[in-house]
């Protein structure tokens, strides 16, 4: 080919792909409404109008980690709950628990049960804020309902202002109990090395009795809705076990000695996308189980088991991305220890089709399984005669040096980690939050839902909402994700035509 | 008539105020049937552009929750101020900067360093961060940029009335709420909460010694604390003396020391200065080694006068080189 017609053709060829650019589209979703915390969702369309990728963004970054350098590790539980005011408890929980290895203190024993009981009311009053309140529109109002209308106030609409009183008012008794204990129910004060700072004195422990079985009941209660409301509508099974919400992808979850379910301790446990168990290792080795992979378009950093090595945003046999919450725990775990609970927990794989459930919005199935056991064992915490005992607390006597704690969050598995000087002064600090353990999930989930809902170009609002509803389903909090600067997070959606041209811009906030 | 508007909005916070106004329970629906929601991102789907569509001032009055970080949160500041006749600080952050300031004391390098590269769980060889601008497979993507410095928000826009606390109490929202709705407002400018220090309605003010002479002080983990006694009295820094009323002595009814969310009172000029000027006035030794051994027992002054009130401080920020 001579020079001159060479030119022509790569004249010719750069012309057609800009053409070709010029026709693709991008999509953006900002802000993402009904989850803590912001997010951005980026979405690039070809020239036909189909989805080339769609990213999750987290568009922030606060500096926690870095500024509890210098503090003083006692001071952890209460600093660090302020990366999420919604999940508090589990941060505060997951540095206590760290702390105790830090100082190498066993717990007082009835101090370790207090801790469980605030943390089973907390994982309660939480999941049904989310079912309720944050994921639950989507269902119970309908993800092609009206955005003014897809909310709590929706929601009380469709199932009544009885039962809407009923939710407002579990969760509330729920709280005075967390604060009974922590003082504040956002930022409870309750943990200390070695225990807590205040006892259950008996004259309050029938009330507290009440409340836990009225807590088994509210949570048959919401099984019940769900089922009645979701698993008899065909369309909504549909949806659910649909491939655009469907991914596989390992699963981690912490369990006890007979691979139970298992929200405050025990070992991490994580299956394939088979179901078959993979590794299985105690907290404070975590560092040889989880890294951490990083790209340049998100604040947010991305989870994947380390010895099988980062490979990409992949997912099927051999992955090396894992997920976290309720439907990771369900898969991960070989059931509850307490017997409604298991009942729904053999129900839900039945349903389902068996284990393991790769379908992401199971997640919301999941989580009101779990609510039964949450208070089934608030029940069985607050028989146990010794939650009146006033020895609640050991003080901590060993020198202080490196701790890990390790707590199953309502959003999964949420690790902290403090090395301190021998005055118990921080000296490095790391978290890995169960948002961030999500991450990979989250974003291929995102991605999966745009590609497999927008074709030909066309976005409707109903459409934008459910590939939020993609996310949506983990819960995410991206407070929490964001803890390295003080972060907020709503969703912006944006297309962007092959031009690389803004298009629209979907923001709700 | 139609329903006067409210807004909530959020910067930067941790979803904890967004709660305590769930919070309001049972009388959250009786605010709903009060007023108009027009904006509230954790609970309900709205747009910026509806917002920017509103003719300036007919917000009645915006609850904003948060410090000022970003370019983003500043300009949404911004526009809701513009929008609303009365702009509400709700919460610790958006009044004095909150806990998010102690960020104040360390550097955006610091914070993206350790993020990215010397986390001991980041495995990144390449030492890739997060950029601004960002082409992939084709796709450019942009991130907004991370800036020094948290703020509280009447740093940033002028500020009509602030909620203190982190978070405020369902109480102190309901009440300010109920001032507002009916017009019973105070002096611009105020701290919707009473202006005296914790000290007067703690439970354990009767055992709050007249002389403190502090020989040493004792972190809160080093010994069981006494349930009924006043915690400076044990030894044990609270920040009651030197921080408004209004909670209810929450922390210290859990068993735990203030640690003065509430800000300081009108008469206070800075929090953290005046907790350690009334502390280190009250300190037993006289001379030199003997007051280092006592001031041993707070090893971060910064973060123990100054947990929330950072940004708003005297001290500000770290200077950035």
């Amino acid at each position: 080919m001579n020079e001159a017609a060479q030119k022509a053709f790569n004249a010719g060829n750069l012309a057609a792909n800009a053409a070709v650019r010029a026709r693709r589209r991008e999509v953006s979703i900002d802000p993402i409404t009904r989850l803590e915390g912001h997010g951005k969702i980026d979405i690039f369309l070809d020239e036909r109008g189909e989805v080339e990728r769609a990213y999750f963004q987290v568009p922030e970054l606060r500096g926690f980690e870095v500024f509890a350098l210098g503090r003083p590790a006692e001071e952890m539980p209460q600093i660090t709950s302020r990366i999420c005011g919604v999940c508090p408890t589990a941060h505060h929980m997951a540095s206590v628990k760290c702390l105790d290895h830090l100082y190498g203190v066993e717990v007082a024993s009835a101090g370790r049960k207090i801790r469980e009981l605030v943390y089973h009311a907390f994982m309660l009053e939480d999941h049904a804020l989310h079912v309720y309140v944050l994921g639950g529109p989507d269902f119970i109002v309908g993800p092609e309902a009206p955005a003014a209308e897809r909310n709590i106030v929706g929601v009380i609409g469709k199932v009544g202002v009885e039962v809407g009183k009923k939710v407002i008012g579990m969760r509330r008794r729920l709280r005075e109990l967390i604060a009974y204990f922590g003082g504040k129910v956002v930022h409870p004060v309750l943990g200390l090395p070695g225990g807590v700072s205040k006892g259950l004195a008996k004259e309050d422990l029938g009330r507290f009795q009440a409340l836990a079985k009225e807590g088994v009941e509210f949570a048959q209660f919401t099984l019940q809705v769900f089922k009645d409301l979701v698993l008899k509508n065909p369309e909504y099974v549909k949806l659910i076990t649909g491939e655009a919400y469907t991914h596989r992808t390992c699963y981690m979850g912490m369990v006890d000695e007979r691979n139970k379910v298992n929200f405050y301790d025990g070992q991490l446990r994580v299956v394939d996308v088979e179901g078959k168990e993979l590794m299985k290792f105690p907290a404070e080795r975590y560092l040889e189980y989880v890294a951490e992979h990083v790209e340049p378009w998100s604040y947010m950093k991305f989870t994947y088991l380390k010895p099988l090595g980062w490979k990409g945003f992949v997912e099927g046999p051999g992955t090396s991305i894992y997920s976290v919450a309720p439907l990771a725990r369900l898969n991960a775990s070989e059931g509850f220890t307490t017997p409604l609970a298991q009942r729904a927990y053999d129900e839900y794989f039945t349903v389902l089709g068996g284990k393991p459930v790769h379908h992401t919005l199971a997640n919301h199935y999941a989580r009101v399984v779990e609510m039964v056991y949450a208070a089934e064992r608030m029940v069985e915490l607050l028989n146990d005669p010794e939650i009146t005992s006033s020895e609640v607390r050991r003080v901590p006597t060993g020198v202080p040096r490196e701790g890990v704690g390790v707590v199953e969050a309502p959003r999964g598995t949420l690790f902290h980690h403090y090395r301190t000087d021998e005055r118990g002064v921080i000296t490095m600090a790391n978290m890995i939050v169960a948002t961030a353990n999500n991450a990979a999930r989250i974003a291929m989930s995102v991605d999966r839902a745009a590609k497999g809902l927008i074709h030909g170009g066309k976005v409707t609002e109903g459409l934008l909402n459910k590939v939020e509803m993609a996310f949506r389903a983990y819960d995410p909090c991206l407070g929490c994700a964001t803890h390295a600067l003080p972060g907020h997070l709503p969703l912006e959606l944006r297309l962007y035509n092959h031009h690389h041209q803004l298009v629209d811009i979907i923001r709700r906030d | 008539m139609s329903k006067p508007k409210v807004a909530f909005y959020w910067c930067a916070s941790c979803g904890g105020c967004e709660e305590t106004v769930v919070d309001l329970a049972e009388d959250i629906l009786g605010v709903v049937e009060k007023v108009e929601i027009v904006l509230w991102p954790v609970a309900m789907d709205f747009k910026y552009k509806d917002i920017e569509a509103m003719a300036d001032g007919s917000i009645v009055a915006t609850f904003l929750n948060g410090a000022i970080r970003s370019t983003e949160q500043a300009a949404m500041a911004r526009l809701l101020r513009r929008k609303s006749r009365y702009m509400i600080a709700y919460g610790t952050c958006a009044h004095l900067g909150g806990i998010p300031g102690l960020a104040n004391q360390y550097s955006r390098e610091q914070i993206l360093r350790f993020n990215y590269e010397e986390s001991p769980s980041v495995v990144n060889e390449g030492g890739v961060r997060p950029r601004v601008r960002t082409e992939e497979g084709g796709h450019e993507l942009e991130l907004p940029e991370l800036h020094e410095g948290v703020r509280a928000l009447d740093q940033v826009v002028e500020v009509d009335y602030y909620v203190p606390g982190c978070p405020p109490t369902p109480n102190l929202t309901r009440a300010a709420v109920g001032a507002l709705l009916e017009g019973r407002l105070p002096g611009r400018g105020s701290v919707l909460a009473p202006d005296v220090a914790l000290c007067s309605e703690c439970p354990r003010r009767e055992s709050k010694p007249v002389d403190l002479a502090f020989s040493g002080f004792v972190r809160p983990h080093q010994k069981l604390l006494d349930p009924g006694k006043c915690f400076l009295a044990q030894g044990v820094v609270c920040m009651g003396p030197g921080t408004r009323a209004g909670c209810g002595g929450q922390c210290i009814g859990g068993n735990m020391p203030c640690t003065g969310c509430f800000g300081p009172t009108t008469r206070v000029k800075d929090q953290g200065a005046k907790m350690l000027s009334s502390l280190c006035s009250n300190v037993g030794p006289k001379e030199e080694a003997g007051i280092d051994e006592v001031l041993k027992g707070i090893p971060d002054p910064v973060g123990t006068f100054y947990r929330y009130g950072l940004a708003k401080s005297l001290l500000r920020r770290k200077k950035n080189v």
